[in-house]
């Protein structure tokens, strides 16, 4: 029962053509009088189309997208903005159709890509709970029997009358959810609706949607950008990026590479910016930092044993003494520094508009299983002295985490920062 | 297997099959609640309430009486022309307005019809059935004057009511839906309906006879609102005998016009969320 696939996905893709998504609205009048000022482009035009030598600027929003839900599952859907979340949402709420491709559905599906779909503001609280609730699918014999829950779960109980024009738009945010909260769909859908309301409600909201997957055994698909409820909610997520799936798998992992493909393993020069991650000096700076194997190949997750190698580009922008790097990693849960190496680029004078790469490879012989957060340090001689003018960059946590799995070798450390070798005699 | 009741399949293409009629019927309460609410809306903040729905035909009976009534002295059928016009009005008022917010009907539910999927013909539907409650209230008019008058509608012509009102019905939605297609996609349309819909009630009898046509008058007939107009003046106020084959024309045309209304919207339906 538990193992039943409720969702099966199948090649799905969305196409939309460019051309007709552009300048607003199309005017009748316009294409009108195109047809009438040049006839015989418009018949050139609609000949190659129906010949399909058209060319036609196709944008597919989603391509080969193939996954299964299993009921009672929690999937996360993650990825950037404009990598699909919203157009597979609407494709699984049926409200657009999919271009190719197929989509099994079993069960009762409820949808809310936004809180409050179909809220009148001329209409009284009361009234739009069960308009709003018709709206999202229920029957009227089922919003009458959860009414006063949905109400004691909004507390706007003083304003059921009041038109909710009138209502803040927190109250309106809390009678919204209530509703959707109180449908019982097999499968339920969510985009992004917990941006919205405050702390304190945006808990209660998810301490609901927990409530309904763990008792009542629902399925629910969750888009969000707020990894922390999608942490706590998901067991497992499926990023996506430009499109296509690129990475399915338990929520912890599926953080990671959503992680990476933020920041892409490339950098930006920003020189001189006091941000939390980014410190420096301005006279100097990384220009990108990559995290290699030996093969030099992008990738954060190396086995214990492996050689992994940080590969940092830099200018100089100010003339200075000495140039040397350092990496730290560090727990990635208590940001305590674990390890360090540290490298002299340059002893002497170090010219402005100077630039170069340098590779440092580390190997992972010691080290326990994790996940480490990276620290990268540029600088000259007089910072490492803490005295004169400190010329430095820092790169903190930007990049990575850096993932070290098991080799699977016996007496491996699996508690703690690093390994040992070791090996066991049975005695008798 | 406790609720595997419901398998939906979800493919490209999409189109017209029984399974849409099973749909629109699963979801007939939300049809009741769309109609609910623009009726409970346009009455809401207006300060004459209900009596607006009788407003704007009574409005439209003085002016139209005065000054083609009186004034011009077009021929009412034998009949006072107040009753006479204002029974061409009820049916007319009915359709221009069902017809005019039925096309708008997608636009102006655009929030609604991005984010929930739900059979998009109750939209229409809906709309066209608020319409109708209005029909009802402002027909107590009609009621009114036909006791000052002294009207009295034929057994037959009571019957015949609720077969006009389908034969409305169905030209306002089939047409509605034609254009309601046609508005996702050009939004210049509901600035042009107004205009068109002025200048068919110069085409349908409301405010003159359909005699006036003399020989000609079966072409009218083409023109389903004019059948139902006729018919109802024939039912009611005695004009002329009940015409059943122009009964019937009416009817077989307001359903061609559902039917091609209903191919077009669903054939443009899937895209409506991406353009609208």
């Amino acid at each position: 029962m538990k193992n039943e696939t409720v969702i099966s996905i199948k090649n799905i893709g969305k196409k939309y053509n460019i051309t007709h998504q552009q300048g607003g609205y199309v005017a009748l009048r316009d294409v009108l009088t195109n047809i009438l000022k040049s006839p015989f482009a418009f018949l050139k035009q609609k000949t190659k189309e129906v010949a399909g030598i058209a060319k036609k600027e196709e944008f597919w929003a989603l391509r080969d997208i193939n996954f299964e839900v299993k009921k009672g599952e929690v999937i996360g859907i993650i990825g950037r903005n404009g990598a699909g979340k919203s157009t597979l949402l609407k494709i699984l709420s049926q409200i657009t159709p999919p271009t190719e491709g197929e989509i099994k559905i079993n069960g009762r599906v409820g949808s809310l890509l936004e809180v409050g779909t179909g809220f009148h503001p001329e209409l009284s609280g009361r009234e739009n709970i069960f308009l709003n609730g018709a709206i999202l699918g229920m029957t009227k014999k089922e919003i009458a029997s959860k009414f006063d829950e949905i109400v004691a779960f909004s507390g706007i109980e003083k304003f059921l009358d009041t038109p909710v024009k009138r209502y803040s738009s927190g109250m309106h945010v809390r009678l919204a959810f209530s509703v959707a909260a109180h449908m019982d769909p097999d499968i339920l859908i969510i985009d992004e609706v917990l941006a919205v309301g405050d702390a304190e409600f945006q808990k209660k909201c998810l301490g609901k949607m927990d409530e309904i997957t763990k008792k009542e055994g629902r399925t629910i698909i969750f888009v969000s950008h707020n990894m922390e409820a999608i942490k706590k909610l998901c067991s497992r997520c499926i990023v996506l990026n430009k499109g296509e799936k690129v990475f399915e798998s338990d929520t912890e992992k599926a953080l990671i590479a959503y992680s990476n493909i933020q920041n892409d393993g490339k950098l930006i020069t920003n020189k001189g910016i006091f941000n939390k991650n980014r410190r420096g000096s301005g006279a100097l700076s990384f220009t990108n930092i990559e995290i290699l194997d030996t093969n030099n190949k992008d990738r954060n997750i190396f086995n214990v044993g492996e050689t992994v190698k940080f590969k940092m580009s830099y200018e100089i922008y100010d003339d200075m003494q000495g140039l040397y790097v350092f990496i730290s990693l560090n727990s990635s849960k208590t940001k305590e520094l674990l390890t360090s190496v540290k490298h002299e680029i340059k002893k002497g004078d170090v010219k402005k508009n100077e630039s170069g790469s340098v590779v440092i490879e580390v190997e992972l012989n010691s080290i326990c299983p994790g996940e480490y957060t990276l620290y990268f340090w540029l600088g000259d001689d007089d910072a490492t002295g803490q005295s004169g003018p400190i010329n430095y960059d820092v790169v903190d946590g930007m990049i990575g985490p850096l993932i070290v799995k098991p080799a699977d070798e016996k007496g491996e450390a699996t508690a703690g920062y690093f390994t040992l070798k070791s090996k066991i005699e049975i005695l008798k | 297997m406790a609720t595997s009741a419901q398998t939906t399949v979800i493919r490209p293409k999409k189109t017209l099959s029984l399974q849409d009629f099973k749909e629109i019927w699963s979801h007939r309460e939300l049809l009741y609640f769309f109609t609910w609410r623009d009726f409970k809306v346009r009455y809401k903040q207006t300060f004459i309430g209900v009596a607006w729905a009788l407003f704007q035909p009574i409005m439209s009976m003085v002016v139209f009486s005065l000054f083609f009534g009186k004034l011009a002295g077009v021929p009412s059928d034998g009949v006072p022309y107040p009753i006479f016009v204002y029974v061409g009005l009820l049916f007319w008022q009915f359709f221009s307005d069902a017809l005019n917010d039925t096309s708008n009907s997608l636009i102006s539910n655009q929030s609604i019809v991005t984010k929930v999927y739900f059979p998009r013909l109750i939209l229409p539907i809906s709309t066209v059935a608020t319409k109708l409650v209005d029909f009802g209230i402002a027909a107590v008019i009609l009621i009114g004057l036909m006791f000052y008058y002294h009207f009295v509608p034929s057994l037959e012509g009571l019957f015949l009511l609720p077969l006009l009102l389908i034969i409305t019905f169905a030209s306002a939605l089939g047409g509605g839906l034609f254009l309601a297609s046609i508005n996702v996609r050009y939004r210049d349309v509901r600035y042009i309906l107004p205009y068109f819909i002025q200048l068919l009630l110069f085409v349908t009898p409301v405010i003159y006879s359909a005699s006036i046509a003399g020989k000609y008058s079966w072409v009218l007939a083409f023109n389903p609102m004019s059948g139902v107009i006729q018919s109802a003046r024939a039912a009611f106020l005695h004009t002329a005998p009940i015409n059943w084959l122009l009964i019937t024309i009416s009817l077989v045309a307001s359903i061609m016009i559902l039917v091609v209304g209903t191919i077009v919207f669903k054939k443009t339906e899937r895209f409506f969320a991406d353009i609208i």
